[in-house]
């Protein structure tokens, strides 16, 4: 049997290996954008949109909520006065949110956004929002979030309420984790 | 045979690069594993045998039923099949042994070493956290973020694994493509090795995904990544959808060489060709395929937006048309053939009702509405059994009953292994059928412990698990048995009506190197 | 043939057997089937799921018999010479085709169903579930009250490594300390999420079944048509008590929800004045030691186990650095009140009191003896950042 025939087929196969490789770590941004076109896991945008020549819809109105979590190990206090507003798509709506770092040292936060029901996600467009970027208090520090959205107009008709929700976790580098408390 | 001269003792087995020896290592090695991880479901039905935790914490009891998922499907079932391919695809191409032999002695040597980390995580004094506790589908966050110490060691086992299945895909792809026989076209290759080449080409595609899952949750674990971490931007989802584009694809890697040996002996027994080789070629050819278009039907409750759950649907029930073609024309192989009932053939038998069993309940759960309600519960376990136990399980013994005398030159005991079948057939469907029944009423997956109204079915479950592990040891004594003698010598011919090369050209015992010279196919 | 007349019809008597013990419609729990359940949904999805099994039980059923005509008719005794045919292009597009034609037939019914499952829009009432290690905390979002559900079943009736069997209760395993109460005839919404791994929120009389993810919300719905007690499970392997978390739900009629809804409400405010009233004042350390033992034993001992020794990956408290270090007292306070890594926060289920207690519990039993007493109005301190 000829060697070089058999290094021939050996190159290939252990080509697709490679392939398949750089495949796998690829699905990771594949899959972002891929949620964030379908609406997966009402995965959203976490980048900033421009508010520019969008319609108002004001032929109906949509509900929106706003619900907050916050995730353990995280002694911050966060919360919305804005439990829910109607909405005329197409218009932008700005609504703040409010956090307070209830520890004795410096915590850094990520508020994790996510909406339900999982189509309308691909519709919540956001100017401005704490959730892009982490959010760093102070001991004993107050901060009020403003979040600056609209609903597109091409929301389905279907959709009559859309779940805005935002989970905070702490996000202090792991070296620092003698977050808690002291 | 002049050139059968090979080193003998240790040394023989530590650097062979003889496919049989190998395909003996692999085989004996699947055997092994078959029993711990059957002591681990021995272990799991045992702590099921009655409502109340009588045996093992619940942690325990999770590990156990990792490990138990883990060694069947990696350390079992996976080189039972390279052990197999090892020892019958140079023989049905015509060619001497395999193309990359010494590749082939690494590949195998690897896995003990794999399976000492995988199985070191059970030891206390190593890691008083217990081994890993978190399913062999191993989801993050808890494989993570809340996984045990030893999950490094299980991620570095897996590493070990994926390498040497990697090399044992290649090894048989170079082999097929390179080695055989002139005359041998494509279309004319035995089913079992056209099955094999198929699982190879998924091996080496799904493989690396599995690799990439394991390192992102090593990095996730040890090296502050967040691809599955939603306060880093990540994604638990995300390390399911990466799983399951391996692990689908997975699940055929363990069903595709069964089907090919059921494609072997069904003929044989019935004395009549395979019905339909072309399109069982398709068939396989187009499960393959098809594999990587579908693993979301094992998500469909982690709220996936409609369309992707219709998608997954639908892709998924195209599924049952290659199979169920495949199951009519082994029917019809049978059909106004000549059928004799020696073990194999029962084997055989009880891997088409049993595995066809097990695909009913596969179309019932592709229809994500009433999935939503199966999901997760033992209906689930129930329907994997029957492909897993029936499928690739009865398929390995059905080969190796089938080519035994081949291997060794010598008859197994017919009476035995006949019994050896009647009880694993009985045992088998006491052990999973009455799983469909508490999974439907409500039982869920993965737990230590139930309300009273469940325990029936498992009582007859575990009883039936005890009877199915222990006739296996029956398996083990016919085998050596035959090895060592059994009942007298076998024809070159071994079974009435088989065909192949490796029964039509090749003696019994099949000489050390398969083909010293090609043999001329037409 | 009347050999093969008579296994035919044996067959097919075991198999009519077989479908009517497990399609027995009784309209009680099914031992053998899944239920038809209390929704609108719950019952289209088993009428669905009954239609599939039969037609699937056919197709397997036509197999077998095809088999066993084949085994007993084609056998070599009675039939010595095989026939030598090997492929039919007719056969092969036959049952290719009609397969296909099951199939399609079987989709039709699943698409519609599977897009009213999905449509949770215009609900009368949501209620947001998060999954916790392991336990559910129910809050509902219109009336602004949150309450954790847990399982109620004592120990004493699973922990049996003596192996002399124990008494157990009715609804063993599937009996909770706080039922979720909710109206019949309304659409409820649920969000679900997760504070730690994912969990899986399941009751088949609804037939809902979500994944509960940490960090994101998933959505889903019921309405349910007939007062009653629907209990579930978590289905979603989730660590070491994952078969360990029931759900209970109780399902009454608008009036005695509304009834409900006041007295939860009613018992917020209580408890609000009980903790300013807890907070005011100065607890002794026989009073805080007796409520801690009890706090301890219901919410740690589980994980941290009785004598605080730990067990696997559960950190021991006997003995430890934060149990123990005079400079860590707030730091023990905190962590109880806001969890970490593994260790789920409490603030959300128990009083200032509670914790006060039990963190003094923590530094003083098992030979901890640090002599440390943290009054609850301290906690009430660190809850407000102060």
């Amino acid at each position: 049997m000829s060697n070089s025939k058999h290094k021939n087929i050996l190159v290939k196969t252990v080509g697709i290996v490679a392939l398949m490789t750089v495949f796998v770590f690829a699905m990771v941004p594949l899959y972002n954008v891929f949620c964030e076109i379908t609406g997966i896991n009402g995965k959203v945008l976490v980048s900033k949109e421009l508010y520019e020549s969008v319609k108002v819809d004001t032929s109906r109105k949509v509900k929106v909520e706003l619900i907050t979590s916050i995730n353990r190990g995280m002694p911050w206090d966060f919360s919305t006065d804005t439990k829910t507003l109607e909405v005329y798509p197409g218009k932008l709506y700005e609504v703040s949110f409010y956090a307070k770092n209830k520890s004795k040292s410096t915590i850094t936060g990520q508020a994790v956004p996510s909406v339900a029901p999982s189509q309308a996600s691909f519709y919540v467009s956001k100017t401005e929002c704490f959730c892009f970027d982490q959010q760093t208090l102070l001991a004993g520090e107050e901060i009020n979030m403003p979040m600056k959205f609209y609903i597109d107009p091409d929301l389905p008709d279907s959709v009559h309420t859309v779940t805005m929700s935002y989970a905070l976790f702490n996000a202090t580098s792991k070296d620092s984790t003698a977050a808690l408390g002291q | 045979m002049a050139h059968d001269h090979h080193p003998t003792g240790i040394k023989r087995w530590l650097f062979t690069t003889n496919h049989k020896d190998i395909g003996s290592m692999y085989l004996w090695f699947s055997f092994i594993m078959f029993l711990i991880g059957g002591a681990m479901a021995l272990g799991i039905r045992t702590e099921l045998f009655q409502p109340g935790l009588q045996f093992f914490d619940p942690n325990t009891f999770n590990s156990l039923t990792t490990l138990h998922g883990l060694i069947m499907v990696f350390g079992a079932v996976m080189p039972a099949f390279v052990g197999l391919a090892n020892w019958l695809i140079p023989m049905q191409i015509g060619a001497p042994d395999m193309a990359l032999p010494r590749m082939n002695n690494f590949s195998f040597w690897i896995l003990p070493f794999a399976f000492t980390l995988l199985l070191l995580s059970l030891v206390p004094q190593l890691f008083p956290d217990g081994a890993p506790n978190f399913g062999w589908t191993f989801y993050a966050p808890l494989s993570t973020k809340y996984g045990p110490a030893s999950t490094d060691f299980f991620i570095f086992g897996v590493h070990l694994m994926g390498i040497s299945s990697i090399m044992g895909a290649i090894n048989v792809i170079v082999t097929v493509f390179n080695m055989r026989a002139p005359g041998m076209t494509l279309m004319k290759m035995p089913m079992f090795v056209w099955t094999w080449v198929i699982t190879a080409f998924l091996l080496i595609m799904v493989m690396p995904v599995l690799a990439g899952a394991v390192t992102m949750m090593l990095t996730d674990r040890h090296f502050g990544t967040s691809f599955f971490d939603a306060a880093g931007g990540g994604d638990p989802v995300m390390f399911q959808h990466i799983f399951w584009f391996f692990g689908h694809p997975e699940v055929y890697i363990m069903i595709l060489p069964a089907f090919g040996i059921a494609s072997h002996i069904i003929p044989t027994f019935s004395r009549k060709p395979l019905f339909g080789y072309a399109s069982m070629v398709y068939a396989t050819a187009s499960i393959a395929f098809l594999s990587f278009l579908v693993w979301a039907h094992h998500m469909f409750t982690v709220g996936m937006p409609v369309a992707g759950e219709l998608y997954f649907m639908i892709a998924t029930m195209i599924i049952a048309v290659p199979t169920g073609v495949k199951i009519f024309n082994w029917v019809a192989t049978m059909w106004k053939g000549s059928i004799t009932f020696e073990t194999p053939m029962l084997f055989a038998l009880a891997f088409v009702i049993l595995f066809t069993l097990g695909g009913v309940s596969g179309v019932m759960l592709a229809m994500t509405p009433v999935d939503k309600q199966y999901h997760d519960t033992y209906f689930v376990v129930a329907h994997f059994h029957y492909v897993l136990f029936p499928g690739a399980i009865f398929g390995t013994i059905a080969a190796v009953y089938y080519w035994l005398p081949k291997w060794t030159g010598n008859m197994f005991n017919e009476t035995l292994s006949k019994i050896h079948f009647w009880l694993s057939i009985i045992s088998v469907n006491i052990t999973f059928f009455p799983m469909h029944f508490s999974g439907l009423a409500g039982m869920q997956r993965r737990v230590p412990d139930y309300n009273m109204m469940f325990e029936g079915f498992n009582q007859l479950s575990s009883i039936g698990a005890f009877m199915l592990g222990f006739s296996q040891l029956l398996f083990m004594y016919i085998v050596i048995n035959c090895i060592r003698g059994g009942q007298g010598k076998a024809t070159d011919n071994v079974w009435d009506g088989a065909e192949g090369l490796e029964f039509t050209h090749l003696p019994s015992p099949a000489p050390y190197h398969s083909f010293e010279k090609a043999p001329e196919v037409k | 043939m009347s050999l093969l007349n008579r296994v035919m019809s044996g067959t097919f008597m075991l198999f009519t057997l077989l479908a009517s013990g497990v399609w027995a419609n009784e309209p009680e729990l099914s031992k053998y089937n899944l239920r038809p359940g209390v929704t609108e949904n719950s019952q289209r999805v088993f009428d669905l799921h009954n239609e599939v099994a039969w037609i699937m039980l056919i197709v397997a059923f036509l197999v077998f018999a095809a088999i066993l005509y084949a085994v007993i008719k084609f056998r070599k005794s009675a039939h010595p010479t095989p026939s030598k045919f090997s492929h039919s292009t007719t056969l092969e597009i036959i049952w290719t085709v009609i397969p296909m034609l099951i199939l399609i037939y079987l989709t039709k019914p699943a698409i519609g169903l599977l897009l009213d499952m999905e449509d949770a829009s215009k609900a009368d009432m949501t209620v947001k579930i998060t999954g916790i290690q392991w336990k559910w905390k129910y809050t509902y979002l219109d009336e602004d009250f949150e309450f954790v559900s847990e399982l109620s079943t004592p120990a004493s009736q699973y922990e049996d490594y003596a192996r002399t069997g124990t008494e157990k209760g009715e609804n063993y395993l599937l009996e909770v300390n706080n039922e979720v109460v909710l109206p019949v005839g309304k659409k409820v919404r649920f969000l679900m999420t997760s504070d730690d791994v994912i969990h899986s929120w399941w009751v088949p009389d609804f037939a809902v079944k979500m994944d509960a993810i940490p960090g994101f919300i998933n959505e889903t719905w019921t309405r349910i048509e007939k007062p009653g007690v629907y209990r579930g499970v978590c289905a979603e392997l989730c660590g070491r008590l994952h078969g360990f978390m029931p759900i209970v739900v109780r399902a009454v009629t608008q009036s005695e929800y509304d009834q409900w809804v006041a007295q939860k409400l009613e018992e917020k405010a209580e408890a609000a004045r009980l903790a300013a009233e807890a907070a005011a004042k100065s607890w002794s350390m026989e009073d805080l030691m007796e409520m801690g033992k009890k706090v301890y034993a219901e919410k740690c001992s589980v994980c941290h186990q009785p004598e605080g020794q730990g067990l696997a990956s559960f950190p021991a408290l006997a003995g430890s650095e934060i149990a123990t270090n005079p400079d860590k007292i707030d730091e023990h306070t905190s962590i109880v009140l806001y969890g970490k890594n593994a260790m789920p926060k409490f603030g959300d289920q128990l009083t200032d009191a509670e914790i006060a207690a039990v963190v003094t519990y923590e530094r003083n039993a098992w030979g901890n003896s640090t002599g440390d007493i943290v009054q609850p109005g301290r906690v009430g301190e660190l809850r407000a950042g102060n």
